[in-house]
């Protein structure tokens, strides 16, 4: 099932994906909405990594093509910012917060040019956007989970882009942190950007987000929240393996979602 | 010591060439070598540096002589061949990457060998001294190599600046680096590059048996003392020059005394000095930190349980013996001792006729540890929900690192609590 979007941001066009000539993505064939926050929801090995590293260009695809703002992803990457999965880098690099935020900019100062005094107030501000001020001269290792999530939206933000693609920014972050970063992501999407969130907690999907894909493997259903978070469709993502899946779908229909404890 | 002078006073013409020469080849190396370490290629540089060696051999066969600008092309040329095989073999083959570069290592080191031994017995009377590339000779960096190798690193240093801000990013994260648009593919080239060319130009001075050493080790050693990337590549530049600057006196000195082992020698001292030694990183200070940290909560624990025998004597300022704490408390008797010396000198206790008594400081400090210990208890309790029986454990190390901030946050959110979940009176 797959809704088409009006003013589309994301079209993934026919697109397969394979690790060594093992496709693990086949033939997503969406448009994804502007101004939307989408949550890509699937199983552990879905593809869901994969599928938003193909968007930024970082795997080759078999076939098919992603197109951003109708325009092939070279013309527009300074726009789209990616925030990978923090566990792809090493946080004992000897590094400050501040300095991980400035790499956002470097798209825009281009090759050679130094960070000049208005890239590190843009820096700063984005530093407090996420509550972390107070960190920018800490070596990065001296950081929780949660923090180094943040300081990689930070660094996000300080590219200013447009759309945003994110794996797991929700991944191991206390509820407070979590309501922190939703907040960040709902102010993105208040001014009109997109935001691709990959999320793996069914219950807070269906708060979050709304514009929900289902992943597996294969696209089981793309579309607004109220129309693709049935238990149809979760149980063919998850195939039936989930039994609390009945319940949060329940609890969607009846749109009566549960407000979760902040603290 | 005079041999010493006569080298430091820079009188003959050739020391200034050799210890210019020796200084650039080794601090090129280190800064070129501080992003092969933070890429953790070291394997990778210990390759390049043995398979430099057919190249030169070669070189020295097809040209017949020893200009150093063949040489750099040959050593460049089977350098970058042997990277290309590492990459082919760990992605076409089954074989990880480090056997891989074991593989190549040795296959093209065996043939640097052979080609050597070869040129040996041909009997070319130029050939003298290319023995020195295996283990390096600072003393024969005069002349026209000097100024080929001379400008090779100066060059080296100068694209490491100029790209410091994208090296260090593809070091960090390179997926990012591609995401926003940054040619990965040509950093890494050029990275490599480097790498190569720093090893080619080191050798000169360090020798392709230990060169792998001479990139890795001045970063390694350098990353003991600093948390910033800029920083580290300068410490490690200037550690390189001070190690090429005595492999050069070394040279100088004993002219048949090959450099190369005195400089990785000199540089390995450095680092494992800098293991024990530097402040934030090294074992001794980390080993010293964790004896003070044991000192300070021994200290508070006195203090805490004086406060407490006080609280139920009703007198916080009873005097009482050494023997009298262990009989009540089970303090060991020597940590005691060395405690309540401590705690005198800080002014919390005093002493008088063989008898402690808490000062008024003292007394604050005791039940400020008891109020946090009550506090933690109570939050444990309160908010996570933990039986009262479990909770004094956890709360004999937190209320150790509790911050003035958080203590106040504490007081807030519990809203200063009279009892703590053991009905003892919190003290304020
Ligand atoms: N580098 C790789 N080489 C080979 N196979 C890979 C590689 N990366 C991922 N895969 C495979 O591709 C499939 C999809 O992986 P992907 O990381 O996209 O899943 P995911 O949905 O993000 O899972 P998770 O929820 O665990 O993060 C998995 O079966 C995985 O084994
Ligand atoms: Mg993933």
């Amino acid at each position: 099932m797959k809704v088409d979007a009006k003013d589309v941001a994301v079209e993934f066009h026919d697109l397969t994906v394979s690790y060594d000539k093992k496709p693990v993505l086949w033939n997503i064939d969406m448009t994804l909405p502007k101004g939307a926050l989408i949550g890509i929801i699937g199983p552990n090995g879905a593809g869901k990594s994969t599928l938003i590293k193909s968007a930024m260009g970082l795997l080759p695809l078999s076939s098919g093509y992603v197109r951003i703002f109708d325009k092939a992803l070279d013309d527009v990457r300074r726009w789209v910012s990616y925030v990978p999965q923090r566990e792809t880098v090493d946080w004992d690099f000897p590094t400050s917060v501040l300095d991980v935020v400035l790499m956002g900019r470097y798209a825009r100062l281009g090759l050679l040019a130094r960070p000049k005094k208005e890239d590190k107030e843009i820096a700063m501000n984005c530093l407090q956007k996420v509550g972390m001020e107070a960190y920018s001269k800490r070596q990065i290792s001296q950081l929780s989970g949660g923090q180094q999530q943040r300081v990689f939206l930070a660094r996000a933000l300080a590219q200013e882009a447009d759309l945003y693609f994110m794996d797991e920014p929700f991944a191991g972050v206390d509820a407070a942190t979590e309501s922190a970063i939703l907040e960040v992501l709902q102010e993105l999407t208040a001014q009109g950007k997109t935001v691709i969130v990959v999320h793996h907690d069914l219950q807070s999907a269906a708060e979050f987000f709304d514009w929900i894909i289902l992943l597996n493997m294969r696209l089981i259903a793309s579309g607004p929240i109220d129309q693709v978070f049935t238990n149809e469709y979760l149980q063919e993502a998850y195939g039936g393996k989930l039994t609390v899946l009945s319940e949060v779908s329940e609890l969607i229909k009846k749109r009566r979602l549960p407000s979760r404890e902040k603290y | 010591m005079e041999v010493l002078i006569e080298f430091f006073s820079f009188q003959d013409p050739n020391v200034v060439s050799v210890v210019v020469g020796a200084i650039l080849l080794t601090a090129s190396s280190a800064v070129v070598g501080t992003f092969t370490f933070l890429k953790k290629k070291a394997l990778v540089g210990d390759a390049v540096a043995h398979a430099v060696l057919p190249g030169i051999c070669l070189a020295f066969l097809l040209s017949g002589n020893k200009n150093p600008f063949f040489l750099i092309v040959g050593a460049f040329i089977t350098g970058w061949i042997s990277l290309v095989l590492v990459d082919t073999i760990t992605a076409r083959s089954k074989l990880k990457e480090d056997t891989a570069i074991a593989l190549i290592l040795s296959v093209f080191f065996g043939l640097g060998i052979l080609m050597l031994t070869y040129i040996q017995h041909t009997g070319n009377a130029a050939q003298t001294g290319l023995q020195s590339f295996l283990f390096g000779k600072a003393a024969a960096l005069v002349g026209q190599d000097l100024w080929v190798f001379g400008i090779v690193a100066v060059i080296l240093i100068v694209t490491v600046v100029l790209f410091f801000k994208e090296l260090t990013l593809i070091a960090f994260d390179e997926h990012f680096a591609h995401a926003i648009g940054l040619p990965v593919r040509g950093l890494n080239l050029l990275l490599t590059s480097l790498t190569v060319m720093a090893v080619v130009t080191g050798i000169q001075a360090v020798g392709v048996v230990l060169m792998a050493a001479m990139l890795i080790t001045p970063a390694a050693a350098a990353r003991f003392w600093t948390d910033d990337v800029r920083l580290m590549t300068f410490l490690a530049a200037l550690m390189g020059a001070f190690s090429g600057l005595s492999g050069a006196f070394v040279s100088y000195t004993a002219p048949t005394m090959p450099t190369g082992p005195w400089i990785v020698m000199i540089i390995s001292m450095i680092a494992i000095f800098s293991f024990f030694f530097a402040p934030a990183r090294g074992i001794i200070s980390n080993t010293v930190r964790q004896r003070n940290q044991q000192a300070q909560i021994m200290q508070e624990n006195l203090l805490k349980e004086l406060y407490r025998l006080g609280e139920k004597e009703e007198n916080h300022f009873q005097e009482r013996s050494v023997q009298e704490l262990i009989e009540k408390r089970h303090f060991p008797k020597r940590p005691l001792k060395a405690a309540l010396r401590q705690l005198k000198r800080r002014g919390y206790l005093t002493h008088h006729h063989g008898l402690w008594q808490l000062t008024q400081n003292g007394k604050a400090k005791g039940r400020r540890v008891v109020k946090l210990h009550r506090l933690w208890e109570l939050y444990l309790s309160k908010y996570m929900k933990i039986e009262p029986d479990h909770v004094h454990e956890d709360a004999e190390t937190i209320e150790h690192v509790i911050t003035p901030e958080l203590e106040a946050q504490l007081e807030a959110l519990l809203d200063y609590p009279e009892v703590d979940p053991h009905d003892s009176k919190i003290p304020y």
